[in-house]
């Protein structure tokens, strides 16, 4: 099982073909108190990059982009009622969806966390 | 008669702190700093304020199913309970008229009262909007003057008059450019906005039908018009820029981008939210730009911002012109003013896109919007964006010693300046900043947006600001970041002074409570 993340501070885990997607503890901590999730329906077919979710804190309304392709297998449902899963739990208990992965080969344009540490550092 | 206080409600603005040696009072008011209940702890739904006539008969509804089958759980008031209530919650207020309102991207400028005198001439106050066109000629005059000063102003072809805000002119201007390209036999389905635009440019494309691609900025705060030309492309219908831009900056490469835009095809539609900053110095017709909104009640001195409606005329290039929207006002030839509606529009507009109101817009902003600009002349118009740059660069100057600036070095500013919180001490943020503003006696300043600077605030004095104005506010905006260097701990409880302490927005926004249900918790 292994863990990537995309330079919109998105990150994916995957295994065999079941990705889980959420947002880095990096964006959650720019984002504020998160107060609401809009999250993409099970069933849904959506291409690496597409808008799929949203992330609504005290701040700022911002888009979450899907870091690969596939169909959406489940959303989160904790985070209807407690959005602040997010903020608590960015990198576990705060996932957004959970996706088939139609195309592996797309991880390799995605960075490792060393590399994303990197990158946020950065920043 | 209903007992007094039906729901046990206790005033709560107490007092400063444990250590406070004020006196507590019974009221919760202390001298002219009131407390307020809520209409409904106030009232009780059995009291009634006015004594009518009983029916002779039962009253016959037509609403058949629809009619309420209980008494709606409203509270009774009379005449001066109601009175004093918005009367005393109107002093925790604050309002442009008691001091510097520095809301950036709302131009929140003094509006002057002969506006509102002209707009309460019974000729145009107490008019129909679907009286006989002879009988309201004055009205129409002012439609057909204000939109040649605004022509004039822009440098434009044609304005179309109708469009109710801001918002509401991006989508008149988007539906030009989208039947421009359908007369042309056309189908576009791409529109370029920059990372820093109003929120509304994106929705306004979303909602004509158009997908949204942002265009990047330069490490200066503009556009970045390398990158804009490679997303350029045969599929492009157009772009929309703001400029002044939100970070406050003129968007040099204006003429460029047109030319580029043109060049595949597209239109540009221009963000005209900041006009006040180039009024009377720059004509956008001069820049290759095909629409702009102007929103006459931030640029022209309407009341808005809870004061009053909007008012959002679109002016337009040659190629944008014929599809502009009905109604619209014109000189027939027998020498009187017309609105040209559907019934004429064969032959006055064959190409007009469509109505996108009842009516022909915002009179009362319209008769306001013209007395502001006959009463300041084209050099007062001039003098208007002067001033308001030279406070925003003032502002801008007198704080970036201490607070962080982002684009202080992409040169002079336009109408507002933007800092950002990178150079607080961990722990302090924009959100403590505003709310210690609050505490000297002012309003916020515009705080996380634009969404391209970390913990933005942007400051937008205006320039309805005298020095002397400026200067309280940079002293006392001073004095705040002052405390946050210093990491002050008690900035965190800001603001201390005001009718209530710092809300829990996350709370609010999480769990919100919309509906009285008779108790304070929810």
């Amino acid at each position: 099982m292994s863990r990537y993340f995309t330079t919109d501070h998105e990150w994916v885990e995957v295994s065999g073909d079941a990705g889980t997607v959420g947002i880095t503890d990096y964006a959650q901590g720019q984002l504020g108190d998160i107060t609401f999730v809009e999250l993409p329906a099970p069933g849904q077919a959506v291409n690496k990059g597409d808008s799929v979710a949203v992330v609504d804190s005290v701040k700022a309304a911002s888009d979450v982009y899907t870091p690969v392709s596939g169909t959406v297998s489940e959303a989160n449902s904790a985070l209807e009622e407690a959005p602040e899963l997010v903020n608590a739990e960015a990198e576990s208990g705060g996932w957004l969806f959970r996706i088939t992965v139609s195309n592996p080969g797309e991880i390799d344009g995605l960075m490792d966390e060393t590399a994303y540490k990197a990158y946020i550092a950065e920043l | 008669m209903s007992a007094p206080n039906p729901s046990g409600w206790q005033p709560s603005l107490g007092s400063m702190g444990s250590e406070s040696v004020e006196p507590m009072t019974a009221s919760g008011d202390r001298g002219l700093m009131l407390e307020e209940p809520l209409s409904f702890e106030l009232g009780s739904a059995g009291k009634c304020g006015v004594d009518m006539d009983e029916p002779d008969e039962a009253p016959v509804s037509g609403l058949s199913s629809f009619l309420r089958e209980c008494a709606p759980e409203l509270p009774g008031l009379t005449e001066p309970e109601v009175i004093r209530h918005y009367s005393r919650l109107s002093r925790m207020n604050y309002g442009i008229d008691l001091g510097p309102f520095p809301l950036g991207s709302c131009t929140m400028k003094h509006n002057p009262r002969l506006n509102e005198k002209v707009a309460r001439l019974p000729g145009f106050a107490d008019i129909h909007p679907l009286q006989p066109h002879e009988t309201v000629q004055g009205a129409l005059d002012v439609i057909e003057q204000l939109a040649d000063w605004l022509i004039r102003l822009t440098g434009m072809a044609a304005v179309a008059m109708s469009p109710k805000a801001g918002a509401h002119g991006e989508l008149c201007g988007l539906l030009c450019i989208r039947a421009a390209h359908d007369a042309a036999g056309e189908r576009r389905t791409v529109v370029l906005v920059p990372e820093s635009a109003h929120g509304t440019n994106p929705a306004t494309a979303a909602f004509a039908g158009y997908k949204v691609e942002a265009i990047p900025a330069t490490p200066d705060g503009r556009v970045d018009l390398a990158a804009l030309k490679e997303q350029l492309s045969a599929d492009v219908a157009g772009v929309m820029i703001t400029n002044p831009n939100t970070c406050g900056l003129l968007e040099r490469e204006m003429k460029a981008i047109g030319d580029a835009v043109h060049a595949v095809g597209g239109y540009v539609y221009c963000d005209g939210a900041n006009f006040n900053a180039i009024v009377g110095k720059l004509r956008p017709g001069d820049l290759g730009i095909d629409a702009m909104h102007i929103n006459l009640h931030k640029t022209f001195s309407t009341p808005h911002g809870g004061g009053g409606p909007g008012s959002g005329p679109v002016v337009l290039s040659e190629a944008l012109a014929p599809f502009a929207p009905l109604p619209f006002v014109t000189r027939v030839a027998d020498g009187t003013l017309r609105l040209i509606e559907e019934g004429e529009a064969a032959e006055h507009a064959p190409e007009s896109f469509g109505r996108m109101t009842a009516f022909h817009g915002q009179m009362g902003m319209f008769t306001r919007g013209l007395a502001y600009i006959l009463s300041h002349g084209a050099d007062g118009l001039k003098q208007v964006a002067e001033d308001a740059v030279l406070n925003a660069n003032y502002v801008l100057r007198a704080c970036e010693d201490l607070l962080d600036a982002p684009f202080a070095q992409s040169g002079p500013c336009m109408h507002e300046a933007l800092f950002s919180d990178s150079s607080l001490p961990d722990g302090f943020s924009t959100l403590d900043i505003a709310k210690g503003l609050i505490d000297e006696g002012f309003h916020p300043m515009t705080v996380y947006f634009p969404l391209v600077v970390k913990g933005a605030m942007l400051v937008e004095p205006t320039e309805t600001e005298s020095k002397m104005g400026l200067d309280r506010f940079i002293l006392s905006l001073r004095n705040v970041v002052q405390r946050a260097v210093n990491a002050d701990e008690s900035l965190h409880s800001a603001p201390v002074f005001a009718p209530r302490r710092r809300l829990d927005e996350t709370q609010a926004a999480r769990k919100p409570v919309l509906v009285w249900n008779g108790d304070r918790d929810g």
